[in-house]
């Protein structure tokens, strides 16, 4: 399994066999293996990659430690794919978008947009109450359960809460497009996040 | 910056189109497919409205149909299937949706617009 690290660009939509297609723009990579994880030491086998260089000075000691045994440029953004056999990467080496193909389909990780601490309706769709006709009962979730039999709320219950902010990953997304010379891809579909959020993008983990 | 890197990926889709403007009566030609035939229809019509931007760049061509119906049809400017535009008359309007003649009753007359003197 690979992967690669990149930004949500935004959405829009291009024509594929003649049909339009909806899609969602990510500019991924290039990035750097930083690490690899072995069975020996980690007790698992993976790559860490980075993303996108950042400032020396902005890098703490340690990190610049961890950089410095790759011999690479500290990087803003590090996370590990999981991968059979990591001896085929070297340190340092570029991984970009050359890893995917078009029409081949992907699994899209990102962190969803944060909607706060929502209601019912707008968390669970839930289809709350009429707004007139002397109703009053309009946004609420109505009953949590029985009475003095169980005399309690069944744990997983549907209530009010934060909504969204969360990890979100879509699973089997097609690759419309790829731009290299601009590390471009185009998804089909939407993904989670708003627009220069950080998504992670891998091989499917189902295949059909 | 993320506008510029949409654009860079649209980039095979854009088309250079035979330039019209709104109040043009033009002809559309357009690859249709039925099974393994592929043929080309015509619709010819006035240019009612030209919207939106990037890839979703539309343009609304109407034409009074059999019985006196009035057809609209809507083509995105980028479509693959638009083979062809032909500008039959141009036409001289002072907006830039001419939705007023949908209420017009009998003929549509708009005036041609003058050609440039070179």
């Amino acid at each position: 399994m690979s992967g690669i690290i990149g930004r949500k660009v935004g959405m829009t939509q291009i024509f594929k066999d003649g049909v339009m297609v909806p899609v969602t723009v990510v500019r991924a990579g290039p990035c750097v293996v930083c690490q690899k994880k072995t069975e020996e030491i980690d007790g698992y086998t993976a790559i860490q990659l980075g993303f996108e260089k950042q400032k020396e000075h902005r890098v703490t000691k340690p990190m610049k430690g961890h950089f410095k045994k790759a011999d690479v440029a500290p990087m803003k953004l590090l996370r590990e794919f999981r991968c059979e056999n990591p001896d085929q990467y070297e340190l340092g080496q570029e991984i970009t978008i050359d890893i995917f193909k078009e029409g081949t389909k992907i699994d899209v990780v990102g962190t969803s947009k944060g909607k706060g601490y929502s209601g019912v309706m707008k968390r669970w769709n839930f289809s709350g109450g009429e707004k007139t006709h002397g109703s009053k009962f309009h946004r609420g979730l109505g009953s949590t359960g029985q009475h003095s039999y169980p005399a309690r709320v069944f744990p997983g219950k549907k209530m009010p809460g934060q909504y969204g902010n969360e990890r979100v990953t879509i699973q089997n997304l097609e690759i419309v497009r790829i731009d290299k010379e601009n590390n471009l891809l185009a998804v089909k579909g939407a993904i989670p996040g708003a627009k220069n959020s950080v998504v992670y993008l891998s091989n499917t983990v189902k295949s059909y | 910056m993320s506008d510029a890197l949409i654009r860079a990926i649209e980039q095979p889709d854009y088309k250079s189109v035979t330039p019209f403007r709104i109040g043009d009566t033009i002809r559309v030609h357009q690859k249709i497919k039925e099974g393994n035939k592929e043929r080309i229809q015509k619709f010819e019509g006035i240019v009612i409205q030209r919207r939106g931007g990037g890839m979703g760049k539309t343009f609304t061509v109407r034409k009074i149909g059999a019985n006196g119906i009035g057809v609209e049809k809507i083509f995105p400017i980028n479509s693959p299937s638009l083979e062809k535009i032909e500008v039959v008359k141009t036409g001289k309007v002072r907006r830039a949706k001419i939705f007023y003649i949908r209420d017009i009753v009998g003929v549509v007359k708009i005036k041609e617009r003058r050609k440039k003197r070179k």
